[in-house]
């Protein structure tokens, strides 16, 4: 902890930086692909720490935004390395002569652009506007959000003649700007944009959570009655949390879908929902680096230990979960932001860090004068 | 004078279970009044009915002479009734000073918190009121490692910030030590006359320092009203509450 809080605030984004030009060059393009994936679904959990680590509503249904962003990329792409007047492949299977009405306006690449994550958005808007002015909250909100998932599910997985149903669209053959979409190339481009994507998004949650728009899903979060009386409605502050967390839901999915190569209704199932509540408990919820490091870490190892031990993954996970519930309840980040590598190293019997002298760092007299004066510092600077 | 808050009949039903029984209440302008009465008298119901967290069964409650039955909870607070809960509510993650913000905040839409800076007056008051309330040095701590005295204190300074026209006050000195309870007893006389203060409370003391009339609370019903002396003298105020207390 001392070493890497001597080191300029700049230096992550120089190890990013870095980390973006050598990983693929270095990376093969199979690994560089899953990285890429995996980063895309940082971005939809980052939305999870919005309304869960930071709001405290538990959705298990951020499956359906997430599919929602990534129907939206892939309808588009079965559109657009078309000759005119001809079809999706599949329509033909199922005898649909003339493309469905709704299926118009994703010719369009704007529209598309938009639809990915507006589409999520208002999804989740009314949704969540709806629950919210009920005040159905906690475990019934949960339950409630599973249950729309299902729903859509179902719907999806049922509709062969509109959106192929349980087969899903698949992209990797259509071509963005002349290129294919399943091509190296593409691939390493789609890397890239993930990862800016990605960066935009923790920026915009952190602007979100770090003002006094941030306070108020923290008093949402710990005492909602209170902040009623205080003259809040918190119903205002769940609709928009809710929605921003659809949103980025359906950019994650739209990202994961080309770099997947497919979309199908199994983004929409109920296990998927949970493992994305999993990556974000283990990375750290109500911090925001620990939800992207949970999606990356949790399913980068998902995917090493899978092509080893095939059975072992779901006991490993499960496993991660209970070390969490039960040791960790602040994820990995929040262990180390709160000095959980210096107590292991207590419970070794190595001798902890100090930044000045034993002598000095133990005293609790020096201690107290120390954080006093931090604490009248800080004032200074916030007033 | 039309009073501030006039409650007419109120009664309210809990799977009829009466919590409040037809009961009549008024307060002026400016005024500071005590309400005491045993457990289950219906003394956090009053508040409830009063501030939009229950509903009354019958009769109605009116501020500056308009209805607020069927009003939101934040609409209510909005038109000007702040409330201090019984157990001292602050938001236990947030530094005392943020919490002061949230209070002060004339605008509470998401848009305005997200957009909008906390004007000079706002950011001065809360310093101001971390003042008051001796918070300074621990301003920019979480308020979760606040002492229960500080937690009340915190939460009557809340109170304050949202500048409301209506105070009510549920025991503000459950927990504190002699001193503390005399200095909030202080700090409430100096509130009323800008301000109207309702102080719900179980202490005897606190309440004979308030110097403030007394409304005596028994099953939901007004029981008697008066200064502290004519009540604790009064035959069936002693029958269902005093006297018990002093067996």
């Amino acid at each position: 902890m001392s070493f890497l809080s001597k080191l300029p605030r700049w230096w992550p984004w120089v190890l990013l930086a870095a980390a973006a030009v050598i990983l693929p060059a270095v990376l093969p393009p199979f690994r560089l692909n899953l990285l890429g994936r995996f980063l895309s679904l940082g971005i939809v959990a980052l939305g999870v720490d919005l309304i869960w680590g930071y709001t405290g509503l538990l959705s298990l249904g951020q499956g359906i935004f997430f599919a929602l962003g990534g129907y939206a990329l892939g309808m588009h792409l079965q559109l657009t390395s078309l000759e005119p007047g001809q079809l999706p492949e599949f329509f033909n299977l199922y005898g649909v002569k003339e493309l469905p009405a709704f299926w118009q306006p994703f010719t369009s690449p704007l529209f598309t652009f938009l639809a990915i994550w507006v589409i999520p958005a208002i999804v989740a808007g009314v949704l969540g506007y709806l629950v919210f002015r009920n005040r159905i909250k906690g475990v019934y909100f949960s339950i409630l959000t599973q249950a729309a998932l299902l729903v859509f599910f179902n719907f999806f997985n049922g509709q062969q003649k509109l959106i192929n149903g349980t087969n899903g669209l698949k992209t990797d053959t259509a071509r963005i700007f002349g290129q294919l979409v399943g091509s190296d190339s593409m691939q390493r481009i789609l890397f890239w944009l993930t990862l800016l994507v990605v960066i935009g998004a923790w920026f915009l949650c952190r602007w979100l959570t770090s003002g006094r728009f941030g306070d108020a899903l923290t008093a949402v979060r710990d005492d909602e009655p209170r902040l009623r009386f205080t003259g809040y409605n918190p119903t205002a502050y769940k609709t928009v949390v809710f929605t921003v967390a659809g949103a980025l839901a359906g950019i994650s999915g739209a990202l994961y879908t080309v770099q997947s190569g497919i979309v199908s209704p199994q983004y929409m199932a109920v296990p998927f929902s949970i493992e994305m509540v999993i990556w974000v408990a283990v990375g750290g919820r109500g911090t925001l680096l620990g939800a992207i490091l949970g999606a990356v870490v949790i399913n980068y190892a998902k995917s090493l230990i899978s092509e080893q031990l095939p059975e072992t993954w779901l006991f490993i996970q499960g496993g991660l979960f209970l070390l969490v519930v039960t040791a960790l309840p602040d994820g990995l980040v929040g262990w180390w932001r709160q000095g959980g590598p210096g107590r292991l190293k207590a419970m070794l019997g190595l001798p902890p860090a100090v930044s000045t002298y034993p002598g000095l760092d133990f005293d609790p007299e020096i201690q107290a004068e120390k954080r006093a004066i931090e604490a009248r510092r800080a004032k200074g600077g916030d007033s | 004078m039309t009073p501030l808050l006039e409650l007419q009949g109120v009664s309210v039903s809990f799977d009829g279970f009466w919590a409040l029984n037809d009961l009549n209440l008024s307060l002026q302008p400016g005024e500071l009044r005590a309400v005491i009465g045993p457990n289950g008298a219906g003394k956090t119901t009053f508040l409830d009915v009063i501030t939009g967290k229950v509903r009354p069964t019958r009769g109605d409650v009116r501020f500056r002479g308009r209805s607020l039955v069927g009003t939101a909870e934040h609409r209510i607070a909005r038109l000007g009734i702040g409330r201090k809960f019984q157990t001292p509510r602050v938001y236990q993650n947030l530094s005392p000073r943020r919490n002061l913000e949230l209070a002060v905040s004339r605008r509470s839409s998401p848009l305005d918190l997200l957009f909008g800076r906390l004007d000079s007056e706002s950011v001065d008051r809360v310093q101001h009121l971390l003042g008051v309330v001796g918070l300074e040095p621990q301003a920019n701590q979480l308020a979760g490692g606040l002492s229960h005295g500080q937690k009340q204190w915190l939460e009557i300074a809340m109170l304050v910030a949202q500048s409301p026209e209506l105070l009510l006050v549920d025991e503000p000195v459950a927990g504190l030590t002699d001193e503390e309870t005399e200095r909030t007893a202080d700090l409430l006389r100096q509130l009323s006359g800008d301000h109207t203060v309702l102080v719900i409370e179980h202490d005897m003391e606190f309440i004979r320092d308030l110097q403030a009339p007394v409304t005596v609370l028994h099953e939901g019903h007004v029981l008697c009203e008066g200064s502290m002396d004519a009540v604790q003298n009064n035959p069936r105020v002693i029958e269902v509450y005093l006297g018990r207390e002093s067996d």
